[in-house]
């Protein structure tokens, strides 16, 4: 990296920390004026859509797992629903009760490990956690307890707390007893109030003064706040079906990344995630979370993407007000699954992992052997637009010299909380100033 | 390079994470150990962790202990493991990717050409490597941590005996052994699930036979597995060969053991060879 500010320049960030994955930044400059920004994504290919074909459909949801070690029950859920579309299957009641109960866990140590360890150490003027912990190791460590609490629902339902084991089309190999998921009840009293304490501390962070014009998407629901199925809709009027999804999303290549970028057909870049499912959803959190974003000042209107910190925590103290829901009205299911027999056909899934909508799509013969494979995750859907972010914040920074410029544009990445091995991951900052 | 003498003589060993091509599951677990994650920050120098933000020197500096997570699929891969075993007095892979290849090394049994079209429009713009390796496969490696994803218990115990030079308390036997010790009742005999515990490695404590499910191998091979043992038996509880299969190539396919099943002259049905 190079210490100047002139008129043209190149700045190249080679290794983004604090994100999952890997990937690098470049920004070229010429003659004062920027000419590029492209986030390069050099996680190598792992080509799990290649070698999903000819793998029997009971295995999804064990195999996509690994494309995520931060998310795999997004990719387990997203996975059996789409298998279960395809065999003509709804699991619906107590069995997808405890799904949501598995889930919440997912977003409650994926939020939390992003909000504590990765993102406000930005706002705080540290490099990491670990330096934040000798300073305020109560608070480090009240966040690692919180984060604690999701992997221990992961545990309890999922076996494990990554790549669960117990996961399976149809439902579960065993499910819990309420005896089983009592003791995560009283954990989660007092995680609900680390939770609504977290929303009120990082609601006090300072936050440049910025905003965008992108266009939100998330799931919705009539009467959730959605984490699994329902219908794709955004801030300006798309309402689709899972089937209907490459009718208005197309996935381009792009020679600077591994991960497939995605735009909205006719529309261009548009954003998924915490954000997007707050702008969206927000009247459907629960009490609690709402009651901690109307203190936070939270308004479903906001389009600071330096407060997406914020939208995080509330929906820390969802997952937990949910889970604790789950567990309190818990009766255990009569069999852990359901039976799905397969049938040559195509089904669609989706659900909200922490850091937005994962798409599946299976084509399955008679016997069940899957045919075809299709996923699109977050973050390639996110990643044009954290580009386009990218590159109206450095058109307004270029006075800043490379080093700060470069650290401000690793924290515009990590506002969107980017999961890139997921598709496929980041992050080296390449400046070019000519 | 920096100068190792003055470096190495600090009290707290330094120790680095490093990553190929992976999930990133195998370095969460190291942030996974919420109750420990401080205390181990304090007894060693998290030197360089990209993903907990610990920048460090950049990854240019000398290690008393790498730990490795991913298996090596790209030109790229190939110079920076040498470099990596070079800055490195001991080099421990973790998880299944870096022990065996991972499950991305099932384009090992294919023309990689065929998988990227598969995935990409425009595979020129791709670059990897015919096959998808173990880090043992290009550099000396000290010890192996199995797992997919590895166990947190026993990521402290390998981080705990290198930086302390004692050899680690890993047991080499199998995922059968660990059901005994837990009290579980056997799922293939009491239940005729088939189950690969008996050729698993130990270390998730017999995870999938304590929810009711039968082993599906995701820390491998253990020591001295007989995999065409365990086959027969698999085949006995219903499933057929393609299933086998299936079961065998999973994220352990290029492990030694797992990588030529079936042998190419089947051993007899029913037969324990």
């Amino acid at each position: 990296m190079t210490h100047r500010s002139p008129a043209s320049r190149t700045l190249k960030v080679d290794a983004l920390a604090r994100v999952e994955g890997e990937g690098a930044m470049y920004i070229e400059v010429r003659d004062g004026r920027l000419h590029d920004v492209q986030l390069r994504i050099y996680e190598p290919p792992r080509f799990f859509e290649a070698f999903l074909r000819g793998r029997r459909y009971t295995e999804p949801p064990d195999i996509t797992a690994r494309i995520c070690g931060i998310c795999p029950v997004a990719y387990q859920m997203s996975a059996c629903l789409a298998i279960e579309d395809a065999c003509g299957v709804t699991i619906d009641g107590p069995l997808h009760d405890l799904r949501r109960l598995l889930y919440c866990g997912e977003w409650i140590e994926s939020h939390t490990l992003h909000l504590y360890l990765l993102h406000a150490p930005d706002f705080l003027g540290y490099s990491n956690a670990i330096d934040l912990a000798a300073d305020h190791r109560d608070l480090v460590t009240a966040g690692l307890d919180l984060k604690k609490v999701g992997n221990e629902i992961l545990e309890v339902v999922g076996g494990r707390a990554i790549h669960p084991v117990n996961v399976k089309v149809g439902g579960f190999y065993r499910v819990p007893t309420r005896k089983d998921l009592a003791p995560l009840a009283e954990r989660l009293r007092g995680a609900l109030d680390t939770a609504m304490n977290t929303v009120a501390w990082v609601a006090g962070f300072d936050f440049p003064e910025v905003g965008h014009e992108l266009e939100l998407a998330a799931l919705c629901h009539p009467d959730e706040y959605t984490m699994m199925g329902g219908r794709f809709r955004s801030t300006r009027g798309l309402d689709i079906a899972a089937d209907e999804f490459t009718d208005h999303v197309i996935e381009n290549q792009v020679e600077h990344s591994t991960a497939l970028h995605a735009h909205l057909l006719e529309r261009g870049e548009y954003l998924v995630g915490p954000m997007a499912r707050f702008a969206l959803s927000h009247a459907l959190l629960g009490p609690e979370a709402l009651a901690a974003a109307s203190d936070a000042g939270l308004e479903p209107g906001e389009r600071n993407p330096f407060r997406s910190i914020i939208v995080r925590a509330v929906e820390i103290v969802q997952a937990c007000s949910e889970a604790l829901r789950i567990i309190e009205n818990y009766e255990r299911p009569d069999a852990p699954a359901v039976e799905v027999v397969p049938r040559a056909g195509v089904g669609f899934g989706w659900t909200e992992a922490p850091r937005g909508m994962l798409w599946h799509r299976y084509e399955l013969d008679a016997e069940g052997t899957i045919v075809d494979a299709l996923i699109v995750p977050p973050t390639s859907q996110n990643q044009p637009a954290i580009e386009h972010d990218l590159y109206h914040f450095v058109e307004g920074h270029l006075d800043l010299d490379d080093i700060e410029l470069g650290l401000r544009c690793e924290q515009t990445i990590r506002n969107y909380d980017p999961c890139i091995s997921c598709a496929t991951h980041f992050l080296d900052v390449t400046v070019s100033r000519t | 390079m920096t100068p190792a003498s003055t470096e190495l003589a600090q009290e707290r060993p330094r120790v680095a994470v490093w990553k190929f091509s992976s999930c990133d599951g195998c370095q969460l677990t190291l942030l996974d150990c919420e109750d420990e994650l401080l205390t181990v920050a304090e007894r060693v120098e998290l030197a360089y962790f990209l993903e907990a933000g610990a920048v460090g020197d950049g990854g240019k500096g000398l290690y008393d202990l790498s730990l490795v997570e991913g298996s090596i699929t790209t030109p790229g891969d190939l110079d920076r493991i040498q470099d990596v075993r070079r800055r490195s007095t001991r080099l421990v892979t973790i998880g299944a990717c870096a022990s065996a290849g991972g499950i991305q090394a099932l384009r090992n049994f294919t023309e990689v050409e065929q998988f990227l079209g598969i995935v990409y429009a425009q595979p020129q713009f791709i670059s990897t490597l015919e096959e998808s390796t173990a880090i043992s496969d290009h550099v000396e490696v000290d010890f192996e941590l199995r797992g997919c994803p590895i166990d947190k218990n026993q990521l402290l115990e390998v981080i705990a005996a290198f930086t302390n030079g004692r050899p680690p308390a890993i047991p080499g036997h199998s995922v059968c052994v660990e059901c005994k010790l837990r009290g579980n009742v056997c799922v293939t005999v009491a239940q005729g699930v088939p189950c690969l515990g008996p050729v698993t490695h130990a270390g998730c404590g017999a995870l999938c036979p304590t929810y009711h499910r039968g082993c599906y191998g995701c820390f491998g091979p253990s020591e001295t597995a007989n995999v065409a043992g365990v086959a027969v038996e698999l085949r006995r509880h219903g499933m057929d060969e393609h299933e086998i299969e299936l079961a065998m190539h999973t994220f352990n396919t290029w492990s030694p053991e797992l990588r030529d099943y079936p042998p190419s002259a089947p051993t007899p049905t029913g037969e324990q060879p």
